[in-house]
């Protein structure tokens, strides 16, 4: 076996960037899942809607980058009100079946019609860190700088830090604020949040605005590192992001951008090592995938409620 | 119609129906609760008690009428009940157990926009000190004591004129019941706050109850002051375990 430790730091970024893309997604599905215990499939497809948007608003109306960014993801979160408001409210909550299948729908309907109106080749999104502005002094080259050898790209740097003010963002709404204070009450008992004057679907619909609005970053962000902007781009994503939502727990925010980190991380050793090594190229993908998931099942055995999430202390 | 038994009315219930599902579970409840007082209704398990607290609050699906002082709130959403002055601790407590002691009192008070909210808190950390040393922890890892007084608290946070309580005894050691008891009739004595508590700890809550009602399958059998109450034979029999 050929144990390439020089190019370990390498995957290690890569999985970094990668997984912190996971986390936001988990974030995402998480937020929704810790207000309603609901997995919304729809996720995936909504964030990919929102870097059309930004597609649309940057690339051909050649507006700022960053300001489509913002206008998407306030376009998403206003989605995101309008599809809790409009299809899940009316049903029960606590018959999850019929909002699931919803989700689904959503899932093929964006699906559809976003391959119907902009076809499914891929776009190119500008990748809003793809080289270093020129205040940077130049370490190493224009996209990157050089770390133990290895090349961390100025495109991993910017998601790292732009996730991290999203969170801390996220961290101040949910905490410091009445309408956070609320969301985390309805996430912990909504009957109760009802019995304290609490609008309950109105704060539901607060839940999917951010999470949407998270969603948008996250495939904004990611869309460089698939060359681009196309219909299909969070499919494995989502997958990936189920994962690390599971394996941090699907109750702990948190945990959510732990474990989906964490699934980067896997992932690239295994295609550093495992896949390489084991089956030749032609494999790597699926043994990837497949040996990604089986370090989490084994982990959800010993821990099912996840490596971060807290099963309710009660005592009654 | 049925004639009011009080000087001032509280709350009026009439010809409440309520079921889950096909099974009606009230079957035509017709009381009042003094303004200002202490009433109670007592029943076995399953008499339909919670139900009658949670039809009240808009919580099931419900028939008849429920009236507020002099509003009628029988279609009122239960958000909104709680603006007009209902505060309602629902049996197991209902506290949000992930969330701080601290975090559940301010979500008590989420309706009021007033800036007395932290004196409220202050005063409340007083009277209960076992909540103030736990401000920080998480509500859930109270214990079941620290959990009632909390979930007291909260309610209270909201500044109610009706508090309606359910089952605060039950799972609660005796000593703690009794401590509870006592700080609810100095709460009614002090403030005048109208309360309405269903309990199946007959003693208890006829000791410090003026009115009380008998609840069975569904329906009033037996309504009197708490003294005729106690004095029932009936009642003594089915509740006080005389
Ligand atoms: N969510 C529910 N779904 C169906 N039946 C219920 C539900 N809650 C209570 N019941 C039934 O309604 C009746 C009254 O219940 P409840 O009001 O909880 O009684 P109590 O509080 O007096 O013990 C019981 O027979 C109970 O089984
Ligand atoms: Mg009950």
């Amino acid at each position: 076996m050929n144990w390439n430790f020089d190019v370990l730091p390498d995957f290690i970024f890569n999985g970094l960037s990668l997984g912190a893309i996971y986390g936001a997604v988990a974030l995402a599905l998480v937020l929704i899942f810790k207000a309603t215990t609901l997995i919304n499939f729809a996720t995936g497809e909504l964030a990919m809607l929102g870097a059309f948007l930004v597609y649309v608003l940057h690339m051909e109306q050649g507006i700022w980058l960053w300001l489509s960014m913002l206008i998407a993801m306030a376009l998403s979160a206003g989605l995101g009100v309008l599809i809790e408001r409009s299809l899940t409210r009316p049903f029960d909550p606590a018959d999850h079946l019929p909002v699931v299948l919803i989700t689904l729908g959503l899932f093929l309907i964006i699906n559809a019609v976003a391959g119907d109106i902009w076809n499914y080749q891929v776009r190119i999104l500008t990748n809003p860190f793809g080289k270093f502005p020129d205040w940077v002094p130049s370490v190493g080259g224009d996209r990157y700088v050089e770390v133990l050898g290895s090349r961390l790209k100025y495109q991993s740097i910017g998601i790292w830090v732009t996730l991290a003010l999203a969170l801390f963002l996220l961290g101040l709404i949910l905490n410091r604020t009445k309408a956070g204070l609320a969301f985390r009450a309805v996430s912990s008992n909504t009957e109760s949040a009802r019995l304290v004057g609490v609008h309950t679907g109105r704060t539901l619909g607060f839940g999917w605005a951010i999470a949407s609005a998270f969603g948008t970053l996250g495939a904004v962000l990611v869309a460089p590192q698939l060359g681009g902007v196309n219909p299909n781009m969070m499919a494995t994503i989502l997958i990936y992001a189920l994962a690390g939502a599971a394996l941090g727990g699907l109750d702990s925010l948190g945990g959510a951008v732990l474990g989906g980190i964490l699934v980067g991380i896997i992932q690239a050793v295994f295609v550093t090592w495992g896949g390489v090594v084991v089956f030749g190229q032609l494999y790597m993908s699926i043994l990837q995938l497949a040996a990604a998931f089986l370090v989490i099942l084994i982990v959800l055995l010993f821990r099912p409620a996840g490596l971060f999430g807290t099963r309710r202390v009660e005592r009654v | 119609m049925v004639d009011d038994v009080f000087d001032e009315v509280g709350l009026k219930v009439e010809n409440l129906h309520a079921s889950y599902g096909a099974v009606e579970v009230l079957r035509g409840l017709n009381f009042e609760v003094a303004s200002k007082g202490v009433s109670v209704i007592l029943g076995a398990n399953g008499a339909g008690k919670t139900t009658t607290l949670r039809a009240i609050c808009n919580m099931c699906t419900t028939s008849g009428s429920v009236v507020l002082g002099d509003e009628d709130i029988t279609r009122t959403g239960t958000a909104e009940i709680v603006r007009k002055g209902v505060a309602h601790v629902p049996q197991g407590r209902g506290t949000f157990p992930e969330l701080s002691t601290m975090d559940n009192l301010m979500i008590g008070a989420y309706t009021r926009k007033d800036n007395e909210i932290r004196d409220d808190i202050d005063r409340w950390f007083e009277i209960f000190p076992r909540l103030s040393e736990r401000r920080d922890q998480l509500a859930g890892s109270l214990s079941g004591g620290e959990q009632q007084m909390l979930a007291v608290a909260r309610a209270l946070m909201c500044r109610p004129r009706l508090l309606l309580l359910d089952e605060p005894s039950l799972g609660l050691a005796p000593l703690i019941i009794e401590d509870l008891f006592e700080r609810f009739t100095t709460l009614n004595k002090e403030t005048g706050l109208t309360m309405l508590i269903v309990e199946q700890n007959a003693n208890l809550a006829l000791e410090m109850a003026d009115y009380g009602y008998v609840i069975e399958s569904g329906e009033i059998s037996l309504s009197g002051s708490a003294d005729q109450l106690k004095n029932d034979p009936a009642v003594q029999e089915a509740y006080l375990g005389a």
